[in-house]
């Protein structure tokens, strides 16, 4: 770790995974294992990023996203700033451009930004001078995310490629599902989604998935069962009918969980709802759950994302300057 | 501002492509005005050089047509001066060739009352470059529950009847709408969207609206409410106007309903027959209007139901916005596009496409709204008043949101190139604009 490699990683800011081609996804998840290493070393400290500023800018409350990206940011030796926007008595929206401005002012290299509605973290990228990370906009996008699930699975799997993954749950609010369903459509993996149809976007099969409403169905021949936490938060009105009903037809359980490969790996992106869509039982099972590695490889793939875009646009600046 | 020219004050304007599409006329010709009316027309006045008291414009040889009438316009004032005046839409209005704007009622306060509609003529005869007529709402406070003093808004001056972007969701309060409407024959011009069903969706559903993760409104939303107001007109005898309509569903509904012999008309607005929900590309907020811009699909079928007559007017459903109001996350922003001044060049796509006639187009621009309206202006006829156009069908331009007139730069077609631009915007005799004076 103490020759740094660079990778060539072309874009400013990552909003979203849409406009990442599968070579960009591979460099950062490549990148992003050299990590996973350090991260378990006594001595985790690098200085790639030493003299550089990352603010965490949440207008929506989130512990492990914003904990991992501030380790993320700490590992790399970069000096960084957490706001929390939410719960202040300013309305949101209004302060969205003066906050990001107010906050360019202070020349941050890279904002770690998440808000509740869709395309905000685009809005506030084409204020600032610096580099944006989406942290999590709305039911749009949420690219680390992804990147994370896709390591996870890499580390126990030689190749997404050809994999059937199964997206079960709150299609519907999830940016979760959104990046995720392209970037394993990107690297060559089947999707599946798997959710009663008030859960489900209209026309999510345009985004290439096949559409199930039954557990046993979506999940036969899986290799991958990613729950997604019923958000309950973004719900006005009824999506189903109780979380005991939901339960019943779409919870992970033994039962439901035995259609898939007898291998296949169980996620979840977390906080996860025990006894709404998945059972403690499965949940924390050491063979086949991947939920606690995901936490892990969380820290890595944001260090890696971190240093690509803070390093290829010094790069970018250097050359400019040149 | 006094409007109008005097009476014996008379100009001659020769040397014209007369477009008149109440009396079917599309040929060369002349127009003498003599103070706020036309004095004569035809394509032989003037074969021996056109009289020596009056003043001459020369056409050049460009469409004159009666100025164009728009029916649906949100001016800011009362209470949103900042986005819009009275006073700055109607310049706005004459740069596009409008000479006539039908104006909203959903201000703040909103006109539902007599001495409201009175201010906003007042305010119009004292502010305005082009004429300004009230609509006043259906119900008080476009609140949708009681109905407004309908007859004695008409008697003040209110040419119709609309909750501006609000929809009745209540059936009941909607037929008695229509019903106590019909005593005094007035036009309900309603905005059709399912408000429940709608939620708080803030564009077109479907795999756009997926896509960038917004909540999306079905077009189901508009069709309900049409199929709905339908069945209510066939209970009350209502005269019923559907306004800027945006669903193959819905004018289909309308098209139906013509053939059974109900007595209904819709509009639609240029931006849904010119655009589609790909024009909010990654969460353009000046592209969020209501309705919101459908699929493809839809469009196409908006322009087919412009050919075959199902849809009466064109209007341009004319929303300024702030930019504070605009630069929001797109759930956030405010609806609307402005209009004014792109209704033209946009409508003008049907005819150089080759959807419309010159004159088809210009007819629903003019005669047929002021025939739902009960309006003297829209027709080139001895006597009609002096409200006149000329414009270049084909002149190419592209759309500069910064360089129009109005307060307000949302522009959902800002960037486009069009082609058709107004010359001369003529309101009782007098010219309110000029391109080569405004160039």
């Amino acid at each position: 770790m103490d020759a740094p490699r660079t990778i060539d990683f072309p874009h400013r800011h990552l909003l979203d995974i849409e406009g990442l081609s599968a070579q960009d996804i591979s460099a950062l998840l490549s990148l992003s294992e050299t990590y996973v290493e350090l991260s378990r070393r006594t001595e985790k400290k690098l200085s790639h990023l030493r003299g550089r500023t990352q603010i965490n800018l949440f207008f929506e409350t989130s512990t492990r996203t914003r904990t991992s990206f501030e380790l993320a940011g700490k590992r790399l030796g970069a000096d960084v700033i957490n706001m929390s926007v939410e719960g202040s008595a300013i309305k949101k929206g209004e302060t969205l451009i003066d906050t990001a401005m107010t906050l360019n002012a202070m020349q941050p290299d890279v904002m770690v930004v998440r808000h509740h509605d869709s395309g905000a973290v685009d809005l506030l990228a084409q204020k600032v001078q610096g580099s944006v990370i989406n942290a999590g906009d709305g039911s749009h996008a949420h690219p680390t995310q992804a990147l994370l699930d896709a390591l996870t699975i890499l580390r126990r799997r030689k190749t997404l490629a050809g994999l059937l993954v199964a997206i079960c749950g709150d299609v519907l609010h999830s940016r979760v599902a959104r990046s995720n369903i392209l970037l394993f459509n990107t690297m060559g993996a089947r999707v599946r989604v798997v959710a009663p149809p008030t859960l489900l976007p209209t026309a999510v099969e345009r985004l290439g998935v096949e559409v199930h409403h039954d557990m046993r169905t979506g999940l036969k021949d899986a290799d991958i069962v990613m729950m997604l936490r019923l958000q309950t938060e973004r719900m006005q009105g009824s999506f189903v009918p109780s979380p005991r009903e939901y339960f019943h037809f779409y919870g992970l359980d033994r039962q439901k969980l035995a259609c898939a490969k007898d291998d296949a790996l169980i996620m979840h992106p977390g906080p996860m709802n025990r006894g709404v869509e998945i059972d403690t039982d499965v949940a924390d099972d050491i063979d086949r759950s991947v939920i606690r590695e995901q936490v892990e490889m969380g820290v890595a793939v944001r260090m890696a994302c971190l240093d690509a875009l803070m390093r290829s646009n010094a790069a970018a600046r250097a050359e400019r300057a040149a | 501002m006094t409007k109008g020219a005097r009476s014996g004050q008379r100009t001659a304007y020769i040397n014209a492509r007369l477009l008149d599409p109440a009396n079917g006329l599309d040929e060369a010709g002349a127009l003498l005005t003599d103070g706020a009316v036309i004095a004569d027309i035809g394509p032989r006045l003037f074969a021996e050089g056109p009289p020596e008291d009056a003043a001459v414009v020369d056409c050049g040889g460009l469409c004159l047509s009666p100025g164009l009438i728009d029916m649906r316009v949100f001016l800011g004032e009362p209470g949103a001066e900042h986005k819009e005046t009275i006073a700055s839409g109607s310049q706005a209005a004459a740069a596009g060739g409008v000479t006539t704007i039908i104006a909203t009622p959903d201000t703040d306060p909103v006109i539902d009352n007599p001495a409201l509609v009175e201010f906003v003529i007042r305010q119009a005869q004292d502010t305005a470059a082009i004429n300004v007529l009230p609509m006043a709402s259906i119900t008080k406070g476009c609140e949708g529950a009681e109905i407004a003093e309908m007859g004695m808004l008409a008697a003040a001056g209110a040419v119709a009847f609309t909750d501006g972007q609000r929809t009745i969701g209540d059936a009941s309060v909607m037929r008695r709408a229509l019903a106590y409407a019909s005593t005094f024959d007035l036009l309900i011009d309603h905005h059709a969207e399912e408000p429940d069903l709608a939620g708080d969706g803030c564009m077109n559903d479907g795999e756009v609206a997926t896509r960038l993760g917004l909540a999306g409104i079905p077009a189901a939303a508009e069709t309900i409410i049409v199929e709905r107001d339908l069945r209510l007109v066939e209970l009350t005898g209502a005269r019923y106007h559907a306004a800027g309509l945006s669903t193959a569903g819905a004018v289909a509904a309308i098209r139906e309903a013509k053939k059974r012999g109900l007595w209904v008309t819709c509009a639609i607005a240029p931006h849904h027959f010119a655009l589609n929900e790909l024009g909010i590309g990654d969460y353009r907020t000046f592209a969020k209007i209501s309705p919101p811009l459908r699929s493809e699909n839809d469009r196409q079928a908006m322009v087919d139901a412009l050919k075959d007559g199902t849809i009466d007017v064109i209007s341009s459903a004319h929303t300024p916005e702030d930019t504070e109001s605009k630069r929001q996350p797109f759930a956030r922003a405010a609806y609307g596009t402005v209009g004014l001044e792109t209704l033209l060049p946009v409508a003008m796509e049907l005819y150089h496409r080759g959807h419309l006639t010159l004159l088809e187009v210009i007819g629903r621009l003019t005669a047929r709204p002021a025939d739902l309206l009960g309006l003297a202006c829209g027709r080139l006829e001895r006597g009609a008043p002096a409200d006149l156009l000329t414009f270049d069908p084909d002149m190419p331009w592209r759309i500069d949101a910064e360089a129009l007139r109005s307060k307000a730069k949302n522009s959902a077609f800002d960037g486009h190139p069009v082609q058709g631009r107004a010359i001369r915007t003529i309101v009782a005799g007098e010219q309110v604009y000029s391109a080569m004076d405004a160039a």
